[in-house]
């Protein structure tokens, strides 16, 4: 059998320009974030990330990560099997709305929540007047988080479920199955990777949230701060090093979650390599 | 796994924080003091001095919370529900807006001493070793080949104090022809090599990157870089002519009654003008009324002549108005 | 409005057999109105507040419409850049086996994973005139912090996985007849390349090509710090966006907002039909 490309001096022209080109874009700035975090040593990295300030920041933004993700799962998993398992008018004015976050410069999508809920909105009076508060503390944070990242699980399985088509599900229907024993048995299955790779993007970006955060966040140290406005005001206060920590440690939060994501892969392919 | 106590600990934390556990919970009074981005580290060698002080006098333990930002940002979180109890700004108009909307005391300039701005600054230049261009004064920097890094006006309060500055000795050295005036500013505009959004990133372009050669920023803040990225490499310059920059400080009335802080917030305040308060302010740079302070730390700060933007621009709400507002002076320099 | 809806879709559709359709739609309908709609009525509430001249004033203001050029044009070079660098990595991460290939793989959504900020300190330290990079480019002539290029770069950094991770899966499902049927014919890589893979590819190419380009339309963070920001020059516009925010200006901010919006809702439109289209044609108009 031969492909398309398959020479070997195809081949090595071709892998070579890409891993050189990855290294010099993509592997080169998280090289130089861990040389700045680890620029004074292990010592003082450790002072920077073991601050209590720091501390809080992380625990705020796993907690507002953790609330994220199943929210945009069940709605992503929701939208996905509406718009690629009916036909129905509006179907693709709805798939376009779901993009709104992606059009939305993250600094107005902060913006448009503080208009509606902050003290002069029109919700928000009613909220002050019973004093619920929802901006400037956790609830607004994880508001706008949920709206920058509800696209990410739709978009990755609307494709897919597109190109898979529906045959198997209609054939599990015509044999008897109950509606949420196709769902597990059949299309979860296909979805997986899919939904699983939507789930590291949701987390990536509800985890480094800046633009909108910062503007419903009143970036009170210790409280509303996440660790991304946390890393900007270490910065804004000449600590570099500090401030290369914090970002270190959101770098490590990205590897681990892309770590896991190959991982789970992995035993997949072995999976279905000897089932 | 490991994720689950942490989590589990950090809702427990947030949800009291926020506030949801309950008043009841709360172990002791909180202050929330809203503040400019750059004084971080001032208001956390400040707190602890005041916590310590009102324990001593009242007996009563508190905390003191900060919350940072660019000065306008913090002012919008204000206006738009953050409650904040005392806010300690670097720009009279983000409190003026507070006080527009009634969250802020009508006279609140009156409520404390000199204009409610316990401690000032003006605006200065940082040049690199040996001062190669022969910085000394606004117009060395309209000349060619020199390279100025400053914050943008348009964001930064502190490029707004910058480019007043420049106007204000322009408007004295030209004696006050407009035409002359605009001419030199707009020089003084294209000279500018890059406009950083903040004070810090213009920090970073002149030092790390090495952009420019002179940086304009508050007197406070070129003599702190200059203590923290080394003595030998910077030279601190102060024109003979700049702006007097107020920080002004007011009580959130209406956000210190709802969280029962009244009496602390004022004592807040009033600590700022205490000499303790004013030595640790004075030892961050900042020009200070307290006269102990003052003769104390007489050499670090050199006599200047500092304008007033209420008797050259005829107040901050003019200023604002003519040359940052969408379309006004400053659009028209920089067009082209 | 899910009850009008409701009724109306079920009376056209064709044949129903799957479950689910009340549910998902309720979620779905509930979920966009509460998430997404509501907080867009704020928008529109200030920019009501605004006579049309006004409105026009504000978003024909010359800076402003300089900033739309310097945002448009390195959005789109960003954006190619990336169509023919993500085809390639694509390519090879589909194709080939070679160590470290799974590393490669991982390190694709590193910029989605990295907070935008961090990104764009690191990017401008890195490219700085006495960065890692910046050392090496300038002697060249070639500066990029705070310049275009800059600009472009920090877009292209921020957007690259689009274009990877769309083309990829479509690239893992072309089954192997098509490249054996394109080489019996005896055409050259090259040629069998652009003749018969390349249209397969087309529709997730200019997918990825284009949600790129829009994410780079709305980038802030990441660009904020490399730009310069020089009025005319390397202003973009979500920093316009921001200065207006910043004299609490709100239908300012809200109006040139809302040129960026439909900008990019209209890309995103296109890109969702043009998509639907192609995958009706590939399954032979069943859909």
């Amino acid at each position: 059998m031969q492909r398309i490309g398959d020479a070997p001096a195809v081949r090595r022209a071709l892998i070579l320009a890409a891993v050189a080109l990855s290294a010099l874009f993509l592997l080169l700035p998280l090289v130089a974030i861990f040389a700045q975090a680890f620029a004074q040593g292990v010592a003082v990295f450790w002072t920077n990330v073991s601050n209590e300030y720091t501390v809080a920041a992380i625990g705020l933004t796993l907690f507002i990560t953790v609330l994220t993700i199943p929210v945009c799962l069940v709605f992503g998993v929701a939208l996905a099997w509406l718009v690629t398992r009916f036909q129905f008018p509006g179907r693709r004015v709805l798939q376009t709305l779901i993009d709104i976050p992606f059009a939305v410069s993250p600094v107005v999508a902060g913006l448009i929540y503080l208009l509606l809920y902050g003290r002069n909105g029109w919700l928000g009076g009613w909220l002050d007047g019973h004093d619920i508060q929802l901006m400037f503390a956790w609830p607004g944070i994880l508001m706008v988080t949920i709206f920058v990242t509800c696209p990410f699980v739709a978009r990755e399985l609307i494709p897919l479920m597109q190109a898979q088509g529906s045959r198997e599900e209609e054939a599990a229907v015509t044999l008897g199955a109950p509606g949420w024993t196709i769902f597990r048995r059949v299309t979860l299955p296909n979805i997986r990777w899919a939904l699983l790779y939507g789930v590291i993007l949701t987390n990536a970006r509800a985890v480094g949230e800046f633009g909108a955060v910062s503007v419903v966040s009143g970036a009170i140290r210790g409280q509303t701060n996440t660790l991304p406005l946390h890393l900007e005001q270490l910065y804004q206060d000449y600590n570099t090093v500090g401030a290369f920590a914090s970002a270190a440690l959101l770098a490590l939060i990205a590897l681990l979650t892309l770590a896991a994501k190959a991982g789970l892969e992995w035993r997949a392919a072995r999976q279905e390599a000897h089932p | 796994m490991a994720l689950h106590p942490l989590f589990q600990r950090s809702l427990i934390a947030i949800a009291l924080s926020a506030g949801l556990a309950g008043p009841a919970l709360a172990a002791e009074r909180e202050l929330l003091n809203s503040s400019y981005d750059i004084a971080r580290e001032l208001f956390s060698a400040i707190n602890p001095d005041f916590v310590a002080h009102w324990q001593e006098t009242r007996g009563e333990e508190v905390a003191v919370s900060q919350s940072h930002g660019g000065s306008s940002a913090q002012a919008r979180a204000i206006l738009q529900g953050l409650r904040a109890d005392v806010v300690t700004y670097n720009q009279v108009t983000d409190v003026q807006v507070l006080a527009d909307d009634g969250l802020v005391a009508d006279n609140w300039q009156q409520a404390f001493d000199n204009n409610a701005s316990p401690y000032y600054s003006t605006t200065a230049f940082l040049v690199r070793k040996g001062n190669p261009k022969g910085i000394e004064s606004w117009d060395d920097l309209s000349g060619e080949g020199v390279g100025i890094v400053f914050p943008n006006p348009k964001t930064s309060g502190n490029g707004r104090y910058t480019y007043l500055a420049a106007w204000g000795f322009a408007d004295q050295h030209f004696d006050g022809d407009e035409e002359q005036i605009q001419d030199f500013m707009r020089t003084f505009l294209r000279n500018v090599t890059v406009f950083d959004t903040g004070g810090r990133g213009a920090t970073t372009s002149f030092i790390e990157r090495g952009l420019g050669d002179v940086l304009i920023s508050f007197e406070s803040e070129v003599n702190n870089i200059r203590g923290e990225y080394g003595s030998d490499d910077y030279e601190v310059i102060v024109p003979p002519v700049s702006i007097l920059a107020e920080f002004p400080v007011a009580v959130v009335e209406p956000n210190a009654e709802r969280n029962g802080t009244q009496d602390l917030a004022q004592a807040y305040v009033e600590y700022l003008y205490s000499e303790e308060a004013q030595r640790t302010l004075a030892g961050f740079n900042y020009r200070v009324h307290h006269e102990a302070v003052v003769e104390e730390f007489a050499d670090l700060f050199p006599e200047t002549e500092l304008l007033r933007v209420e008797d050259v621009f005829g107040g901050w709400d003019q200023a604002m108005e003519t040359h940052f507002g969408s379309g006004g002076l400053l659009d028209q320099l920089q067009r082209r | 409005m899910s009850t009008r809806a409701l009724p109306f879709a079920i009376g056209r559709a064709p044949k129903r057999v799957l479950p689910g359709f009340g549910l998902s739609l309720g979620v779905s309908l509930l979920f966009i109105s509460l998430v997404l709609l509501l907080p867009m009525t704020g928008l529109f509430g200030q920019l009501a507040g605004l006579s049309l001249a006004e409105y026009w004033a504000i978003i024909s203001d010359g800076r402003v419409v300089a900033s739309y050029s310097v945002t448009i044009g390195a959005a789109a070079v960003a954006a190619l850049v990336n169509g023919a660098f993500g085809l390639l990595l694509a390519w090879v991460l589909v194709r080939y086996e070679f160590p470290g290939k799974r590393l490669l793989d991982a390190l694709m959504d590193l910029p989605f994973a990295l907070p935008t900020a961090v990104a764009g300190i690191t990017l401008a330290t890195l490219y700085s005139s006495n960065g890692w990079m910046g050392r090496l480019l300038e002697p060249l002539g070639l500066q990029v912090a705070y310049t275009w290029v800059g600009i472009a770069l920090a877009m292209a950094f921020t957007s690259i996985p689009f274009v990877v991770r769309t083309v990829q899966p479509v690239l893992e499902d072309l089954p192997v007849e098509v490249d054996e049927a394109a080489l019996t014919l005896g055409a050259n890589d090259g040629t069998a390349f652009r003749r018969v893979i390349l249209p397969h590819l087309w529709p997730a190419l200019v997918t990825g090509t284009g949600l790129a380009f829009v994410r780079s339309l709305g980038e802030f963070g990441a660009i904020i710090f490399i730009a310069g920001n020089m009025p005319y020059e390397t202003e973009i516009t979500a920093l316009m966006i921001f200065v207006r925010l910043q004299e609490y200006d709100y239908a300012g901010a809200s109006a040139i907002a809302s040129v960026v919006l439909f900008v990019s809702l209209a890309l995103l439109l296109a890109i969702n039909i043009w998509q639907g289209r192609f995958i009706k044609r590939l399954h032979g108009g069943g859909g």
